[in-house]
């Protein structure tokens, strides 16, 4: 039985329809790209009032699966059902009728426009006149994110929020949809904790209501916090579903990879050298003042803090993206002058950016261009011309140590998955063979067995005398990696720690001081 | 939880090798080329009796005609592929070869040349003149657009405008004529031709294979990203600006040698006829995207319907009409079978 939507929601609203056992099922679903079998007879289940997480390596299928569910690709075969009822979803817009919003993996906002227009989008409240009534649009997004206790002004252009504010915009724009079912791709992955907690406290809330959650996430302790039942796939097969409380870590990664993995973060001492990076009272009018540090050779300086606290400022100063107010920097004991991500590149600096979409990747661009591009200003180029074979083997080993899942490496990056992508950006910047690498959230969006290679990968750098500076939300991650910790708070640096007095507890009191 | 499966299910290896690039987008295009040219040999057959291809006399003065196209069309693709537009280069094709036709006059009227005292010069003042005037005009846009962040239409649309302004000042209007036959060799024969062809490998090359085609190509892909990879965004701009003038300086001499004259309204349009030939050829105007070989063959169509159209004696208002059609139905025809590719999918 295939109903049209408009027929559904009348049906829906009348609840006719017998309470099924699953609010959403897909079975058999099968989709292939050019070169990729992306998911292969693959079932899913989602039960009403529960929150179901995905996951799996990067490339599995996780997000082309739920766009699958959220009418984005058709799949090549298979059913949906609806509450029991056989749906066709043509489009987004027929899934969102059928009561299926997703949040998606990159964010998908129109910078130009303020923050209440980017959520009522195609559905502007009218004036009698027939015109956008901004008004009560801005009393609509108000009352939302009243709900949702989100502190964003409706009226603020989305290209003045961070990162982490632009994914809070996007989960309100979901949940306004009022849906039955809300598709979460990897939320978590621009935000810190606090906004985390938050975001779980909303789930909570929509669970309550009877809504059906997908939740895609690389991080395990959210899939324990969070999750009722976790679905694994791998290479686009489906390995099975289980309640979460019925699992452990380990099994979760054994179906997702297959082989074990143990050691999470490789973190090994490594001779620590002389200063290589000095920065003194680095400033950016309105955004962090008075930034002083030192990072050695062979050291990995860990930066903490909550969202808004200029961790990511200060690194795009010190690449020169927004060139400093006041301050100095000094690389070898030398004054430098960086107001241009050209000179940084040029003192042997790597910047690995928090944004993949805005300032990483090349989409368009195929997975070689992509890793070649910031090597160019001093390898593999002979009289202007590019070594291209040279290029090509480079790559291919980069590719391979960092397990990059794509059909070769003349894929354009677009069609590569999330994590792959950034496994990309991250090669590209490993091939410029840096002094001073700056990590700005490396493993975002990276499944656990490639998060430990490229845990090891950084390590390996730091054993030969590379200088790091890691920003991450993840506190595991910067306990775990750093040797030094750095914690900033409102523009401001509160403290450092040593790995020895780090932990979860003074990193949070230094962050929210 | 079931681990024998698991253990059937080998961890692959992600990458298997570099692979293959994939079968060329201007394929799709260079059927539309053989498509159109076949309807013109139909059509002749049809309507009066005669071949349209098997003539090569029609085909030489074909190609001769869109060469000088072909030249500027290969400086815009690589403005286009990055994100910018070039409108400036008709206008420059007119300027230049007023320049360059002023420095190239015989003596055989001296009181009727721009310069009396400067004629039968050796041919290469007036190219080297009209190239570097070419290469001045872009290095203006390139920097406006770079330096001071306006959009290239309004910095080109400038250019535009002015160039051609220039172009009439100079002799108030007047064609220069009288021409050195050192200089109108450019225009002889198949020079122009040669040329065109030696500047479509060159460039070809240079996209394809140089740091200078790689860093154009991240441009147009994404600045932002470009940026922080270290390019610099501002002299890579100025530089294929530059050399997007520099190629409309060649046109410009190019068109005066082969008229063996100059005249201010020299060059109208041929900014939107390059423009066109680098967008059928399957340049997006988004940016990123865009290869010499597809505008090649984006010009030869362009040649092919002009030539077309003379052939079957079209009035010259239907030729317009017809040509839109023409350009709008071969993008269609490319951006369909691109998605075509991809609903397969
Ligand atoms: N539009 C596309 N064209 C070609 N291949 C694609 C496309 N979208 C996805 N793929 C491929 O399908 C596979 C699955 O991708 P998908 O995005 O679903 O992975 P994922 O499980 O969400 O991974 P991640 O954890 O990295 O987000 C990948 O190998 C990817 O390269
Ligand atoms: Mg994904």
């Amino acid at each position: 039985m295939v109903l049209s939507p408009s027929t559904m929601a009348a049906v829906r609203k009348s609840g006719a329809i017998p309470n099924a056992e699953f609010l959403l099922t897909a079975e058999g679903i099968r989709k292939e790209f050019p070169g990729v079998l992306a998911l292969d007879d693959v079932q899913f289940h989602l039960k009403r009032g529960t929150v179901h997480a995905l996951m799996g390596e990067n490339g599995a299928g996780k997000s082309t699966l739920m766009k699958i569910l959220a009418g984005i690709y058709h799949p090549d075969q298979g059913e949906i059902r609806m509450k029991g009822v056989d749906i066709r979803l043509e489009s987004p817009l027929d899934a969102l009728e059928n009561g299926i919003a997703m949040i998606h993996q990159e964010l998908n906002l129109m910078p130009f426009m303020t923050v209440a227009e980017n959520i009522w989008i195609r559905r502007e409240p009218k004036s009698r006149y027939g015109l956008v009534d901004h008004a009560e649009m801005n009393r609509k997004t108000a009352e939302l994110f009243e709900r949702l206790n989100i502190p964003i002004d409706p009226r603020a252009e989305v290209r003045d929020l961070s990162v982490a504010n632009r994914q809070m915009v996007e989960i309100a724009k979901a949940i306004s949809y009022e849906s039955d079912v809300l598709i979460m791709d990897e939320p978590t992955s621009a935000i810190t904790e606090r906004e985390v907690e938050h975001l779980f406290h909303i789930i909570r809330d929509l669970k309550a209501q009877g809504l059906g959650i997908v939740y895609i996430t690389h991080k395990m302790s959210e899939l324990f916090e969070v999750a009722d039942e976790v679905s694994v796939f791998r290479d686009g097969r489906y390995v099975g579903t289980h309640a979460s409380s019925e699992v452990t870590r380990d099994d979760i990664i054994r179906m997702m990879v297959g082989r074990e993995i143990t050691q999470m973060f490789p973190k090994e001492e490594v001779p620590i050298g002389d200063v290589v990076l000095s920065v003194r009272n680095l400033t950016l009018d309105g955004v962090f003042r008075d930034v002083s540090f030192d990072v050695r050779a062979g050291e990995i300086l860990g930066v903490a803090g909550l969202v808004g606290s200029g961790r990511s400022n200060v690194a795009e100063t010190l690449f020169g993206v927004t060139p400093a107010s006041s301050g100095s920097i000094a690389i070898d004991g030398k004054q430098v002058k960086i107001d241009r991500p050209v000179e940084a590149i040029r003192h042997h600096m790597a910047f690995l950016t928090e944004d993949r979409r805005d300032t990483g990747c090349l989409l368009i661009l195929d997975v070689m261009d992509n890793m070649q591009v910031a090597s160019l200003h001093d390898q593999f180029v002979r009289g202007g011309f590019v070594d291209e074979k040279a290029v090509a083997r480079v790559c291919r080993d980069m590719a391979g140590k960092l397990r990059i899942k794509t059909p070769n490496l003349y894929e354009r990056v677009e069609n590569l998955s999330g994590g792959n992508q950034q496994k990309v950006l991250i090669g590209r910047w490993l091939l410029t063979n840096p002094r001073i690498l700056i990590l700005d959230e490396p493993t975002r969006g990276i499944d656990v067995g490639a998060k430990a290679e490229i845990h090891r990968l950084v390590t390996d750098l730091a054993r030969t005398g590379v200088a790091v500076i890691m920003i991450s939300s993840e506190l595991p991650e910067v306990l775990g990696m750093s040797d030094r910790i750095m914690v900033m708070h409102e523009g401001r640096v509160t403290g450092f720690l040593d790995r020895a007095e780090a932990d979860q507890v003074s990193v949070m009191d230094l962050a929210a001081r | 939880m079931n681990t024998d499966m698991l253990d059937k299910q080998a961890v692959t290896a992600p990458v298997a090798g570099i692979g293959k690039r994939r079968l060329p987008p201007e394929l799709s295009i260079f059927i539309v080329l053989i498509g159109i040219a076949l309807l013109f040999e139909l059509v002749g057959w049809l309507a009066i009796g005669q071949s349209f291809l098997l003539n090569t006399a029609r085909l030489k003065i074909m190609i001769l005609q869109v060469s000088v196209i072909g030249i500027i069309s290969v400086g815009v693709t690589q403005v286009i592929i990055t994100s910018g537009i070039d409108l400036s280069s008709g206008s420059l094709v007119g300027m230049t070869a007023m320049l360059a036709a002023s420095l190239a006059q015989t003596s055989q009227f001296v009181d009727r040349a721009v310069y009396p005292s400067l004629v039968d010069l050796p041919f290469v003042v007036p190219v080297v003149v009209g190239l570097a005037a070419g290469l001045l005009a872009g290095v203006v846009n390139g920097t406006l657009i770079a330096k001071t962040g306006i959009p290239p239409f309004i910095a080109t649309l400038g250019m535009f405008v002015s160039a051609r302004g220039i172009a009439k000042w100079y002799t108030k209007g007047q064609p220069v004529s009288f021409l050195s036959d050192g200089f109108t060799f450019f225009g002889s024969g198949l020079v122009p031709v040669v040329i065109f062809l030696v500047v479509a490998v060159i460039f070809h090359i240079l996209l394809r294979y140089t740091r200078y085609g790689k860093f154009t190509y991240a441009i147009g892909s994404n600045m932002q990203a470009a940026r922080v990879s270290g390019i610099n965004i501002q002299a890579h701009l100025i530089k294929v600006y530059a050399v997007a003038g520099l190629l409309a300086g060649l046109a410009g001499v190019l068109t005066a040698a082969r008229a063996q004259t100059a005249q201010a309204g020299m060059g109208v349009g041929y900014e939107f006829d390059a423009i066109t030939a680098a967008v059928i050829g399957g340049t997006s105007l988004a940016g990123g995207v865009g290869r010499i070989t597809g505008t090649v063959i984006g010009t030869l169509i362009l040649g092919v319907m002009l030539s077309g159209f003379t052939f079957l004696r079209i009035d010259a208002y239907y030729q317009e009409i017809i040509k839109g059609v023409i350009i709008v139905g071969a993008v269609i025809t490319d951006v369909y079978r691109q998605n075509k590719k991809k609903k397969k999918v």
